[in-house]
């Protein structure tokens, strides 16, 4: 919402200053997002040729002596046809910046002939498209004075962002009528008379659509001249940005913006018959004002003719019916439209208009008619002409809301004592109407403002006008205690999982929680994707169900920037359906090249291996541990999710059907279908899965029995089939005595044609830790017996020789 | 000089020209071993007179004596020598590059960092965190904050809604963290002083709008949470936040339909440095947050008395607030994942924001 200072001042009697105002402005939530003094036009003068003679060197150039008001005469160089001896116009001396030709002056040589400034057109100052001739002023302008000053057009224009919740502002006279409740100075009366009209208006309206229209008022006005409107009008609509039509068009939006009542004149000459106003047929198309073509829907209210439809109701005229030059007979229309109709007619036909925006935020439905009279006025003012009656159908009296309003709300909801007296005074100053007296009283609401429903819009008026700065910052009630833990076991865990890896040298990415489908589709398994009906583009399109493809994805990025050895992680959701239960809360990350935790590329010391399955073990753990989890709770199985390479990942379960994590190198497959390369590693904890711990009743740890005897350690290397797991064999290892042994190791594993077809080694070392005696050899070999037939029993596996 | 000086004298020279310590055992073995030259003289002194031993025992032990310790020392010199050499021999270039600790390569997004920071100074005034899901329904979203159906501001929040489902129901990605402020009232009794942190989204895209954000959302529900308690608290929050002793912060009012009396928030800061932004000083306002006393309907939607009840609530840009106190010139860049981007504005994954060791390092 944009107006000047003058405009503002039309209806607002004050002495305040520009800067009170705009700080005024902000303060009680009419927020000034800018404001142009239109110190640009300030050096322009006004000036007189005095003389105007041929360029020795150039037909279409003149030579000019322009008193400027100092006493010496410059000489300028002028290819304004209109420029001649007598003239006086707005002169631009060297040094000046010219906003309509983007260009500072300077002293300068046209075809060998020196120009000291330039006598300028209305579009160089950007007052117009004027750029015919140079500006002429009457003889009265006084040379040597700010033509700027001197013509008005150093009025600042001062532009506001709106909130949608205050249609009353999209017109100067709201912004005045706040101003002057926020003490800074008097409302004019805006009140209008009506005009008496001669006869009925001839054009019958039959409203159809009374759910999209609940008034229409329509008037015609014979006899009208059409011509451009006057200069001040020009300039007001101008300095707020809108293209000057002619006067009727012109009329039309100053009513928009001085009033906040948008208006639609009809040259009546074009209308055919009687107007109807009802829903358009589906498929019914109009040419609008914008010179676009419009395809309607049963959606769209329009008003329409013999001929057909004649304008989108409330959002955009016809071009067939509307007013030029030649207009005579206008018909000027003012009338309700229900707002949510006009923002989806709006919407659906992508039209922004200065009457669309306050229709869907709702106008003032008090102020149609008075409006209809003031545009009358208007009209006759400007382009003379006789009016009909009014032709009103469908108005009924608004109902004016009221609400109940204890005045100690506004201490209560904003702590701050506003007196009662004060409090009244505010809303009385908006236009509502307290009644009653007391601690409770009903307030009257103005029509304008639809946004007030309840006492809580009342506090807010009161509080915005009263002042926000007085409201002096409370401490919230102090605590009587230490604070406790604030988080939840899985937000605790969520940061130690993110930690866990960066201190194993991850680098915590956050990725996009939707990606393409393509990348999707692979990690969902069986299940429905998740998908966008409206994404931004295709590759965000997809809710992810893993956090893998995201992280895999960026760390080809980085290695196609050159970076080949990368260690990405992320903390975040991944989605398996839409209900809240389905979003689940994953770490993930991915290692490439040689990012392992020790160090990666190439080393004097020896060159890092490239990663794989078990570093990425080692991170699902890592992340399992910092999460609570004791390692020898787990399961580790073979295998996990066809994304893996089958042989080389895994699968992390807590019982038989909890699965915690999953880890592994990734199937070559999944690497050729997302285009990118390895060697890759990758991981995903489900932090979720891991369940809560128990509650304990004290903190203190259990006791520790430090045993007096030394810890001696045995090594066993067993041949075993290929395929018995190493965990196998430690478990039977462990199991072999669980008071005794306190670890088993495995320190070699080996494979050669020595052990024979689809065999292995497997060399343990056993801890031992004799607790109530020292261990005799006799003692060790019953130990070691126990230990290798258990393994034997287990797996299948002799000793080796 | 007799042959005792003359024995002494040679057995000094050897001893001094020893070069290793076999050598020196063997000069050892030659003068007091069981037939060495000086045991030989200690076993004549049993041959002799009572009154010969008794001169000649002090001057043959005195030998036996100065043999053996100039022999202890020259042991200890060989050994010396003999570990100088060694450690000399041992010497490694120290300049060659070692790997960096895994946990100084590592780092924490600032996003996280920022979370973390957010959830010390709030965790100080007692508040909890709570989270929602990101795929939302209109109720929760829209109707329950009081969004009318079709209203102006339903439309500002650009939406992504995903496919309607089986029921035709269509849900949405959460535009806001605020309707978490409704599942937390439906669950908790006041009084509720909560944080939201989170992910949220609006299909809008360039550098300060990615379709993905994060918000901070916070909610005191009580019986007499008040605007002023309201600007104290985001008053000291910032000020912690920042990091400064004072700020200067401009409440002035707004709309939000979730909140009545509504207001935003600009914070007075320095943007004279370029891709700098100072707090505490400077001429210029920056907007900052939201915020407004919980809109009767919403305490309604969450179960609540509004005569009865009373709070406030707020939402911030936590990318925004990121940018300000970090300096990172494209949000966009937050979520490209580049390993260099990350290293130079990610954390350490140590430096733990907490009040008592100060939020950042």
């Amino acid at each position: 919402m944009k107006f000047t200072l003058s405009w503002l001042k039309d209806h607002l009697d004050t002495e305040a200053s520009l800067d009170e105002i705009v700080e005024t402005l902000t303060m009680i939530g009419l927020e000034v997002e800018s404001v142009d003094d239109k110190s640009v036009l300030k050096p322009f003068t006004i000036a007189k040729v005095l003389n105007a003679q041929k360029h020795p060197d150039a037909d279409k150039l003149q030579v000019l002596t322009v008193d400027i008001g100092s006493g010496t005469p410059l000489q300028v160089v002028c290819g304004a046809p209109n420029a001649r001896a007598g003239l006086i116009g707005a002169f631009a001396a060297p040094g000046t910046y010219v906003p309509g030709i983007d260009v500072t002056l300077s002293v300068g040589k046209i075809r060998g002939v020196e120009s000291f400034g330039m006598m300028c057109s209305e579009r160089e100052l950007q007052l117009s498209d004027e750029h015919n001739g140079i500006i002429e002023l009457p003889e009265d302008a006084p040379v040597g004075t700010s033509y700027a000053e001197w013509a008005k057009l150093d009025d600042p224009v001062i532009e506001i962002g709106l909130t949608p919740n205050r249609p009353d502002c999209t017109s100067v006279y709201g912004v005045a009528r706040d101003l002057a409740a926020a003490g800074l100075g008097t409302l004019k009366d805006g009140a209008v008379a009506p005009i008496a009209g001669q006869g009925a208006c001839p054009v019958e309206v039959t409203i159809e659509a009374p759910e999209l229209c609940p008034g229409f008022g329509l008037r015609l006005v014979r006899g009208v001249k059409n011509g451009p409107s006057p200069k001040w009008l020009q300039q007001r609509l101008i300095a707020i940005g809108l293209r000057p039509i002619n006067a009727l068009v012109d009329i039309t939006n100053y009513m928009t913006f001085d009033r906040g009542r948008p208006l639609h004149v009809f040259d009546a000459a074009k209308v055919a018959g009687n107007l109807v106003i009802r829903r358009a047929k589906e498929g019914e198309k109009i040419l609008a004002l914008d010179g676009r073509e419009y395809t309607l829907s049963g959606e769209n209210c329009v008003i329409a003719d013999d001929r057909g439809v004649e304008s989108i109701a409330g959002v955009m005229g016809g071009e067939h019916s509307g007013c030029d030059e030649n207009t005579t007979d206008v018909l000027i229309e003012s009338a309700l439209w229900a707002p949510l109709n006009i923002a989806r007619t709006g919407r659906e036909l992508g039209i922004i208009t200065d009457a669309r925006y306050r229709f869907e935020r709702g106008v003032d439905p008090e102020f149609a008619l008075p409006g209809l009279e003031l545009a009358t006025k208007m009209v006759l003012d400007l382009c003379g002409g006789e009016a009909t009656e009014i032709r009103a159908v469908g108005f009924k009296p608004t109902e004016q809301k009221v609400v109940t309003f204890p005045v100690s709300e506004v201490k209560r909801l904003t702590g701050i004592e506003v007196s009662t007296e004060e409090s009244l005074a505010i809303l009385t100053r908006l236009g509502f109407k307290p009644q009653g007296q007391g601690d409770v009283v009903d307030v009257k609401v103005p029509t304008w403002r639809p946004d007030v429903d309840g006492k809580a819009d009342l506090v807010e008026e009161v509080m915005r006008i009263h002042g926000v700065n007085k409201i002096e910052p409370q401490p919230m009630i102090s605590k009587d205690s230490v604070s406790s833990r604030i988080l939840t076991t899985a937000q605790i865990r969520t940061r130690l999982a993110r930690r866990a890896l960066a201190v194993r040298g991850m680098m915590e990415a956050v990725t996009w929680s939707f990606i393409s489908e393509a990348q999707a589709r692979p990690f969902a398994e069986n299940r429905p994707l998740i998908k966008l009906a409206n994404p931004i583009a295709a590759d965000l399109s997809t809710m992810r169900p893993s956090l893998l493809p995201g992280l895999i994805a960026a760390a080809q990025r980085n290695a196609d920037r050159g970076f080949r050895d990368v260690a990405l992680c992320e903390v975040a959701a991944a989605y398996e359906g839409d209900r809240p239960q389905d979003q689940r809360r994953v770490a993930s990350g991915v290692r490439r090249g040689t990012a392992r935790p020790g160090g990666q590329g190439r080393n004097w010391a020896g060159n890092v291996a490239s990663v794989d399955v078990f570093v990425a073990k080692e991170d699902a753990l890592a992340v399992l541990e910092a999460c609570g989890v004791a390692a020898d709770k787990l399961q580790i199985e073979a295998g996990g999710p066809s994304w893996y390479h089958p042989g080389r990942s895994g699968t992390i379960k807590m019982g038989p059907k909890n699965i915690l994590a999953t880890f592994g190198e990734f199937h070559p497959r999944l690497l050729e279908a997302m285009d990118v390369s390895g060697p890759l590693c990758g991981f995903e904890v489900f932090i979720d899965a891991v369940p809560e711990p128990k509650a304990r009743a004290t903190r203190t740890k259990p006791r520790l029995d430090l045993s007096p005897f030394q810890a001696v350690t045995r090594d066993f290397a067993f041949v075993v089939s290929r395929d018995v797991p190493a965990g196998t064999l430690v478990r039977a290892a462990l199991a072999a005595d669980k008071k005794l042994i306190t670890g088993v190791n495995v320190f070699d594993v080996f494979e050669g044609q020595s052990l024979g077809e689809d065999k292995k080694s497997v060399a343990i070392e056993v801890t031992v830790q004799p607790v109530d005696k020292t261990l005799t050899d006799e003692d060790f070999e019953a130990l070691s017996k126990r230990i290798v037939d258990n393994v034997t029993k287990q797996t299948g596996g002799v000793l080796r020789a | 000089m007799n042959d005792l000086d003359q024995l002494e004298k040679q057995l000094l020279d050897e001893i001094a020209a020893a070069g290793e310590e076999a050598a020196l055992e063997a000069v050892r073995v030659a003068a007091l071993g069981k037939k060495g030259s000086v045991s030989e003289k200690l076993k004549l002194l049993g041959s002799m007179s009572p009154e010969e031993r008794q001169t000649m025992g002090p001057v043959i032990n005195g030998l036996k004596t100065r043999v053996t310790d100039a022999l202890a020392a020259r042991r200890a010199e060989l050994r010396d020598a003999a570990i100088a050499a060694r450690l000399e021999r041992e010497r490694v270039d120290v300049t060659l590059p070692v790997a960096r600790s895994a946990a100084e390569r590592g780092r924490i997004h600032p996003i996280s960092q920022v979370i973390d920071e957010i959830a010390a100074i709030f965790g100080d005034l007692g508040f909890e965190i709570a989270e929602g899901p990101d795929i939302e329904t209109d109720y929760y979203n829209f109707t329950a904050l009081n969004f009318p159906e079709g209203h102006p501001a339903r439309e500002m929040h650009d939406t992504f809604f995903l496919e309607p489902d089986a029921n035709g129901e269509r849900k949405l990605l959460r535009t806001h963290t605020s309707p978490v402020q409704i599942r937390t009232m439906e669950t908790k009794k006041p009084p509720i002083r909560i944080v939201i942190p989170g992910k949220t989204y609006r299909a809008d895209s360039d550098a300060t709008h990615t379709p993905m954000f994060h918000q901070l959302e916070g909610l005191v529900i009580d019986k007499t949470a008040n605007v002023a308690n309201m600007k104290w608290v985001l008053t000291e929050f910032c000020k912690a936040y920042f990091e400064v002793s004072s700020l200067n912060m401009r409440f002035r009012p707004s709309f939000f339909p979730f909140t009545e009396p509504s207001l935003e928030v600009d914070i007075q800061c320095d943007r004279s440095r370029p891709g700098e932004v100072r707090f505490g000083e400077g001429n210029d306002w920056m907007e900052i947050l939201g915020c407004g006393m919980v809109h009767p309907n919403v305490l309604r939607h969450g179960g609540l008395d509004p005569d009865e009840y009373q709070g406030f609530a707020w939402g911030m840009g936590i990318d925004r607030i990121a940018m300000l106190k970090y300096g990172m010139p494209d949000l966009r860049a937050f979520f490209d994942a580049d390993v260099r981007w990350l290293d130079h504005y990610g954390f350490r994954p140590l430096d733990l924001p907490t009040l008592f060791g100060g939020l950042s390092s």
